[in-house]
């Protein structure tokens, strides 16, 4: 213990004495706006997807007040919406829209780039002992095209036909006929060609964030040494870059249906009183070049989630991880059938039942890394010395919630049960809770515990808390109720159930769901201004290493410079996680292995 | 003005719990910030343990609330969809036990592992045997899943049994369209180029097998006790024919005909008494997001006895005499036709 103090307290010294180097030729455009810095481009990625977050969950607001109260009318909506919801009442193509615009914002713009990118840049460098990314210029290019991919989707909201409206999923022939949906007009080639941007800007981060953990690990930080924060980001990255080219070569496939007259989505169709000429496409070829990204696009959200929860619950049950090796493969191994199931999400498009056999059996293959996780998570906090800081609070949450969603996925990837529960709201509680409030729980948690490393001061713990338990008691409120409406068969993306004989008797649980979700959506509020107030107002951060954690991010000054640690990249002796080793609380990978110390790190 | 008052008593809220989370950041540097710490510590471990134990009870009572509106309760009303409901039960049992266990355990842990002074955490980094323990027995536990689930979706997506009747189900923005084969128990060749305004479906009337082809639009009728194969189409995007009742669902895809097929095991009447609703009805629901009615894409299936559907079949008319009258015989024999049929399927 006293070796660490000492060697903090040097630390600290050398990072006041360089501080000084770093001033030179910052103006405010190259420190703000087009930095090469990892943390700087970190924050944009992070404070970007906030504001995409509010608008997302705001839109998931407005299409609750639909469902919970569909008899009555709203006016003060249309002094926003205007004829989007005349007299009050939304219509059902705007509608429609919300929810596609909720799920392709959510799901891309949110949980892809401001989780991978926020967390990706912020901790790779810094968790492996980099000055910056491979490349910082392709990183800052990242940025951008994500920054134009938002403006161009942004944009499609104002046009006079509005946005998509086909489902995130855009399934074409919905989607590449303007004559089948108001949405499927300008709205859709605007969410092409903005998607096109952001796969552009994926592609510029994942290799980047490859290339640097591969290559640019400071000395002694083998492979196995790193931290599972920095495993998950790796895999998360392979994922993207070798499927979200499928969806690039999809969407341009889609874009010349549209515009060109091809015919490689569309066959024998006959809409708004025209017979048109295409024939000979596949409209269920789009479903598999979709899903062949869409589902490692699932595991894109959900890893990074695990590998930081990973990290948190560790440092704060101040114990190693349980199973290092093994929450290693286990993420090596989901990556891989992350790959290879995609088509359960197609058992019931007329797909071959015997191929299907196989998606089935590969499916629930799944469940078997994912049960080596938390059986290892639950370890790790036995016998622990757990302290409950909001960020170990959202860590435990993020177990809670993938065991409930995780379970769920056993019924859906069964494809006989699949045939009943299929686009029911059973599927909406399911993907929700796992990948969508989940990962949300796994963002929060590195938000609060690394907040402290990305503006040297700490978010309100009393705004934290409150944001903890309003946000999973409601969660848990708005979602768990939901499996049953799938059981009874009510399906997802209806616009108003009470024309339905076998759908209309869940009005009040609608309406209680509804209420429920707008004040779990108060609170994110709440987190926001917790948030930006703690950047400029918050407790200011005064130990170099506020949590008593192992990796290298707490070794660089309380306000790192742009190259991080102001003399020279510390150096590893150990993996990140020793603590409670050899009577220690808890030992830097940056200190050297004692002669009196137990093997076995 | 309600919604400004509205919007004022949030802003409000907002700004009390943010005075309070101020001000407790002040007393806790008075007081010290390790001893707010540990007591904030002490106040989440007992909650995350007060949420397990009301979680749970939620839980259960939420069964209590909504397991009766499920269609658990009324059982399948489609033959193969019993083996589904069965697998259902078993995947519960299972996923359930899980489930309860490994809840109890996190929030348990949680609690009982908090911080207390002087206590050290226990250096456990690995151990083989349970982590074998923990991969082997969900990987057979789910092999187990596996097998029982393919068995029951083989059989189900396996072909239709030869005495099938079988309709042809069409989709469109946003309604659905049946066609019966007719006496000749063939369904007549289409080409979606015929379509027409009176042709909506695009029936190629040269061939000879559509001449006795019915058409009906919203409605369904089927027998109970034998198989119904569909043979699905869809005219313009994809839809799907959902029945929740049966346990069934198919795509209906523009260009590619699927198929599905169920053999259904009680009349409309048999349910509205089973369930206890005078209005109860088989619906078919549009499970494919097909554009703004998709919500209002309902078809309606009317199981009856074999002796009601022959009779209403036998006042059904052929497609072709609408779409082309000069074909109509002169003398309109209404029932030459469906006779035939109810002779043919009398004799089965």
């Amino acid at each position: 213990m006293s070796s660490v103090a000492t060697l903090q307290e040097v630390d600290v010294h050398a990072g006041h004495d360089a501080h000084h180097e770093h001033h030179h030729h910052e103006t405010f455009i190259s420190k703000y706006v087009f930095s090469q810095d990892h943390k700087m481009i970190a924050k944009q990625f992070l404070i970007t997807g906030m504001i995409w977050a509010i608008i997302g969950g705001l839109f998931s607001v407005i299409f609750r007040l639909q469902l919970g109260y569909p008899e009555q009318s709203f006016p003060f909506l249309e002094d926003f919406l205007g004829h989007w919801a005349k007299g009050g009442k939304l219509q059902p193509e705007f509608y429609y829209a919300l929810v596609t615009m909720h799920g392709t914002i959510l799901v891309f713009f949110v949980l892809t780039a401001g989780l991978s990118g926020t967390f990706a840049n912020f901790l790779i460098p810094l968790q492996i002992g980099a000055r910056d990314m491979a490349s910082p210029l392709l990183n800052m290019l990242s940025y951008w095209f994500f920054f134009l991919a938002s403006v161009i989707m942004f944009s499609s909201l104002f046009v006079q036909t509005g946005p998509a409206s086909g489902g995130w999923t855009i399934y074409p022939p919905l989607s590449a006929l303007g004559d089948a949906s108001s949405g499927s007009k300008i709205g859709m080639d605007l969410w092409l060609v903005s998607m096109a941007m952001f796969i552009v800007s994926s592609l510029l981060g994942g290799l980047n964030y490859i290339t640097t953990i591969l290559n640019m690990r400071t000395k002694g930080m083998s492979m196995t040494r790193m931290p599972l924060t920095i495993w998950a980001l790796f895999f998360t990255a392979v994922l993207g870059v070798l499927s979200f080219p499928v969806l690039l070569s999809g969407a341009i496939l889609l874009l010349l249906d549209r515009n060109l007259g091809t015919s490689f989505f569309l066959s024998d169709i006959y809409v708004a009183g025209k017979v048109l000429p295409n024939e000979g496409g596949s409209a269920i070829l789009f479903q598999h070049l979709f899903w062949f990204l869409g589902h490692p696009e699932v595991y894109i959200i959900l890893l990074p989630a695990m590998g930081m929860s990973s990290e948190i619950l560790s440092v704060n049950s101040r114990k190693p991880i349980f199973g290092y090796m093994a929450m290693v493969a286990s993420l090596f191994a989901i990556a891989i059938l992350a790959f290879l199931v995609w088509a359960h999400h197609m058992f019931v498009t007329g797909l071959n039942p015997f191929l299907g056999a196989f998606f089935v059996l590969l499916t629930l293959l799944i469940a078997v890394p994912s049960a080596i996780k938390v059986f290892n998570w639950l370890t790790t906090l036995w016998r622990g010395n757990i302290r409950f800081t909001p960020a170990m609070l959202f860590a435990i949450g993020f177990v809670s919630l993938f065991i409930s969603g995780g379970l769920t996925g056993i019924f859906l990837g069964n494809s006989a049960l699949d045939l009943h529960l299929h686009d029911t709201y059973f599927v909406v509680a399911h993907f929700h809770i796992v990948m969508g409030v989940a990962s949300f729980f796994g963002m929060f948690a590195g938000v609060y515990h690394w907040f402290p490393k990305m503006f040297g001061r700490f978010l309100n713990n009393t705004m934290g808390y409150i944001h903890f338990w309003v946000t999973i008691i409601g969660a848990y409120l708005i979602f768990w109720p939901m499996h049953y409406e799938g059981l009874a068969g009510m399906p997802r993306r209806y616009y108003d159930f009470s024309n339905w004989e076998s759908f209309k008797m869940f009005g009040g649980l609608n309406e209680f769901i509804s209420f429920i979700s707008l004040l779990v959506f108060a609170v994110q509020l709440l987190f926001v201004f917790n948030f930006f107030y703690s950047v400029f107002k918050g407790r200011k951060v005064t130990t170099q290493n506020p949590w008593g954690s192992n990796t290298l991010e707490w070794t660089t000054p309380i306000n790192p410079g742009h190259g991080n640690w102001p003399g020279e990249i510390p150096e590893v002796y150990r993996g990140a996680y020793d603590y409670a080793k050899d009577g220690k609380e808890f030992t830097p990978q940056n200190v050297p292995v004692g002669e009196d110390e137990t093997s076995g790190h | 003005m309600k919604e400004f008052l509205l919007v004022l008593l949030v802003l409000l809220v907002f700004v009390v719990i943010f005075q309070i989370a101020k001000a407790s950041e002040y007393v806790s540097v008075l007081k010290g910030e390790d001893k707010t710490r540990k007591q904030n510590n002490k106040i989440n471990a007992f909650m995350l343990l007060g949420f397990m134990v009301f979680g749970l009870l939620g839980a259960w009572y939420c069964n209590e609330l909504y397991y009766g509106k499920t269609l658990f309760v009324q059982g399948s009303a489609s033959v193969e969809g019993e083996e589904l409901d069965r697998m259902f039960m078993m995947t519960t049992a299972v996923t359930g036990l899980v489930f309860v266990i490994t809840q109890i355990l996190l929030f348990w842990f949680a609690f009982k592992y908090q911080e207390k002074d002087g206590k050290k955490a226990f250096y456990f980094p690995h151990n083989n045997k349970l982590e074998l323990l923990w991969t082997g027995v969900p990987a057979i536990v789910l092999c187990v899943l596996v097998v029982f689930g393919l068995k029951a979706w083989l059989k189900i997506t396996g072909d239709a049994p030869k005495n099938s009747i079988v309709v042809e189900v069409t989709g469109h923005q946003f309604g659905w369209e049946f066609r019966y084969p007719g006496a000749d128990k063939v369904l007549g060749a289409k080409n979606y180029k015929l379509t027409t305004g009176i042709n909506t479906l695009g029936v190629d009337f040269n061939d000879k097998s559509s001449l006795d082809d019915i058409h009906v639009a919203g409605t369904l009728h089927i027998p109970v006790g034998v198989p119904c194969k569909m043979v699905i189409n869809a005219q313009d995007v994809i839809h799907d024919v959902g029945l929740v009742h049966f346990r069934l669902k198919m795509d209906a895809v523009p260009g590619i005909p699927t198929t599905q097929w169920f053999t259904p095991k009680w009349t409309t009447e048999e349910m509205k008494k089973r369930t206890g609703n005078p209005n109860f009805v088989y619906e078919i629901s549009c499970d494919q997001m097909c554009g703004a009615g998709h919500f209002s894409m309902r078809g309606v299936i009317i199981v009856e006895t074999m002796e009601e559907y022959n009779k209403w079949l036998s006042t059904q008319k052929p497609e072709l005499w609408t779409v082309d009258p000069s074909r109509a015989p002169k003398e309109i024999k209404t029932d030459s036709i469906p006779t035939k049929i109810t002779a043919q399927l009398l004799k089965k």
